[in-house]
């Protein structure tokens, strides 16, 4: 068994054969050189200061920031969150809590079986790592560039569903509400639906 | 009229309002002070510096006073109390008390009478000066032995130990001064450079004094002190609130002190710079104490640039500094002006001048050869074998061991 075991890179390189340099010390640098730390110094005085004044000034984030996650919905309206609690398991902070719940055809939220019935995201918990977003089959989650997300209690900074869901976009139409007309759940993610048929809309 | 004679016929009202003016004027440039620093240093971090408060941050440090004033008093359970808080009473008094003898403008009227701004001007002014600065060194090192705490005590003792050594050097970077304008009274020694400034004439007095007045007021590269990376914060870690608010002043009060009077014994004082002196009897006199206050404010700039700049000094190394180069170049300095001057005195000719000073400079540099020299050898003298410690010690990680 053990020799299965690959030899430590250690070994590889042979420490005990590597040859050793003195130490040079150059000792105090000539005055010349010192006076030109002066003059960096004096010369960035006159530089253009990098401060992004923040709550007045806000710099666009890198495309890819993690950030504030999203609930994302079919273009119809429909949750893309099948209630997997895949992302809950992926997360290394414990931060994310499903319960999944049947969908019914009066109470449809998503395609497929099942909805995410409760979903929270836990910030005071969340590394934004991503992990979640890696581990979801539905790209129901995905993260956003927002990142102000401070606030002064606890409870304040648990997400629950509404808080997370996306708005909804034009053509889409609030759950619960009936699939698309001969559509099924494979339909659904191969992206074959444009957006809300009239037929969908539930009367209340 | 001299100065002195002037002054001596002050009224007590004019030199209660000169007081008056001196302590308002030192708090208002400190609060400055305080916002200069922060605005410069950060503009050589390319950083804006505080831009909240006021036009431009100005009234930062007006509000982080306020706010200091209005925080909790803490006095540790440990400390000695009386002297706990006669400590930064004793740092703040003694450096307004310096601004005494400084002159700040030339002859002048003030409500109608004439007078010139300084407050006293005794034959003693630099001694007087260089008293009360040690004077100031009780309220940092009683504060660290008060405060019945670790760093504080380290940070105390350190800068007591720095504060003497430096005013050494700085003492006998004056002596030169004294020897070349024949008096120790400030006024004197301004008066002595309308010609030339002695910091032209007394060039290497003038270097050692800068240096010296850095490590004197413990700012960086000198600041040991302080150091925030090893003693938290030095003799003021125990200190909150106002007490604390007392030695933030004190250091800043310090540096436009020794400033000032760096100014007055090296930089012609109140004087314009040469080719401006007709600029000194504009607004009635009054314009020399912007000439004054721009040569101190040259010297702040300094101060900061320093702190912007160099990194905090190895403690041996600043004390070697202080002992090895700085004393014993400025005591050998001494010795040359002191020679030059006897010679002019006597009325010696150009000619024994100039050999003398020959002399001089043949002995630098053979000193300075020699250091080289010296330097040399012991660089390529092979290091010596150390010796196998007859105790257990572990295993190095060598050829030896296989665990590695
Ligand atoms: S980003 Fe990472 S830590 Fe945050 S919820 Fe997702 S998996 Fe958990
Ligand atoms: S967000 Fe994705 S992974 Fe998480 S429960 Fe919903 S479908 Fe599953």
């Amino acid at each position: 068994m053990s020799e299965q075991i690959e030899p430590r890179a250690s070994k590889d390189v042979d420490v005990n054969n590597v040859e050793f340099v003195p130490v040079v010390s150059e000792g105090p640098a000539s005055l010349f050189a010192q006076l030109k730390g002066f003059w960096l110094t004096f010369r960035t005085m006159f530089k253009k200061t990098l401060t992004v004044e923040y709550p007045e000034v806000k710099a666009p984030t890198q495309e890819r920031f993690h950030g504030r996650h999203q609930l994302n919905r079919h273009p119809d309206g429909l949750e893309k969150c099948i209630g997997c609690e895949l992302c809950a398991w992926a997360c290394p902070a414990d931060a994310i809590y499903v319960e999944g719940a049947d969908n019914t055809d009066e109470n449809r939220m998503s395609p497929g079986e099942r909805y995410g019935k409760v979903y929270q995201i836990n910030y005071l918990r969340c590394v934004f790592c991503g992990l979640c977003i890696e581990a979801c089959p539905t790209r129901a989650l995905t993260m956003t560039n927002e990142y102000e997300l401070a606030d002064d209690s606890r409870s304040n900074l648990i997400f629950e569903k509404e808080d997370l869901l996306a708005p909804l976009r034009s053509g889409m139409l609030m759950p619960p509400h009936p699939m698309y007309p001969e559509a099924d759940h494979h339909t659904y993610y191969r992206g074959e639906v444009p957006e809300a048929h009239p037929s969908q809309e539930v009367k209340k | 009229m001299t100065n002195a004679e002037i002054l001596a016929t002050d009224p007590g009202w004019i030199i209660a309002v000169k007081g008056l003016l001196v302590f308002a004027a030192c708090v208002v440039l400190t609060l400055l002070a305080i916002w200069a620093e922060r605005r410069i240093v950060a503009r050589m971090q390319e950083r804006p510096g505080p831009n909240r408060v006021g036009p431009l941050g100005l009234l930062q440090s007006l509000s982080d006073g306020v706010k200091l004033a209005l925080k909790e008093d803490l006095i540790p359970a440990a400390a000695d109390k009386i002297i706990f808080v006669i400590a930064p009473i004793i740092s703040a008094t003694t450096c307004f008390m310096a601004f005494a003898v400084i002159p700040v403008t030339g002859q002048v009227t003030l409500f109608g009478h004439k007078t010139v701004m300084q407050m006293t001007d005794i034959p003693v002014g630099v001694l007087y000066v260089l008293a009360i600065a040690s004077v100031g060194v009780y309220g940092i090192v009683l504060a660290g032995w008060s405060s019945g705490s670790t760093y504080p005590l380290l940070g105390g003792l350190r800068s007591s130990a720095q504060v003497i050594s430096y005013e050494v050097a700085m003492g006998l970077s004056l002596v030169s001064v004294f020897i070349y304008s024949g008096s120790m009274s400030t006024s004197d020694i301004v008066a002595a450079q309308d010609k030339w400034w002695y910091a032209v004439v007394l060039f290497p007095s003038f270097v050692i004094y800068a240096i010296s007045m850095v490590g004197e007021t413990n700012r960086a590269p000198f600041d040991l002190a302080e150091a925030e990376g090893e003693l938290v914060g030095g003799f003021h870690t125990e200190y909150s609130s106002l007490k604390f608010a007392l030695f933030f002043l004190a250091e800043y009060v310090n540096i436009v002190g020794v400033s000032a009077l760096a100014t007055t014994l090296f930089l012609g004082g109140y004087h314009a710079p040469p080719g401006l002196g007709f600029t000194e009897s504009w607004l009635g006199g009054w314009f020399t104490a912007i000439w004054f206050f721009i040569k101190v404010a040259g010297f702040f700039f300094i101060f900061v640039w320093l702190r912007g700049t160099l990194p905090r000094m190895r403690y041996d190394q600043f004390m070697q500094f202080g002992w090895k180069v700085l004393i014993p170049v400025s005591l050998f300095w001494i010795l040359v002006v002191a020679t030059l001057r006897v010679l002019s005195q006597q009325g010696t000719s150009r000619t024994g001048v100039l050999i003398f000073s020959g002399i001089v400079v043949a002995i630098v540099m053979f000193v300075n050869v020699a250091f080289d020299n010296v330097k040399q050898k012991k660089k390529n003298s092979p290091r010596p074998e150390l010796s196998k410690p007859d105790f257990a010690v572990p295993a190095l990680p060598n050829k030896e061991s296989d665990h590695v």
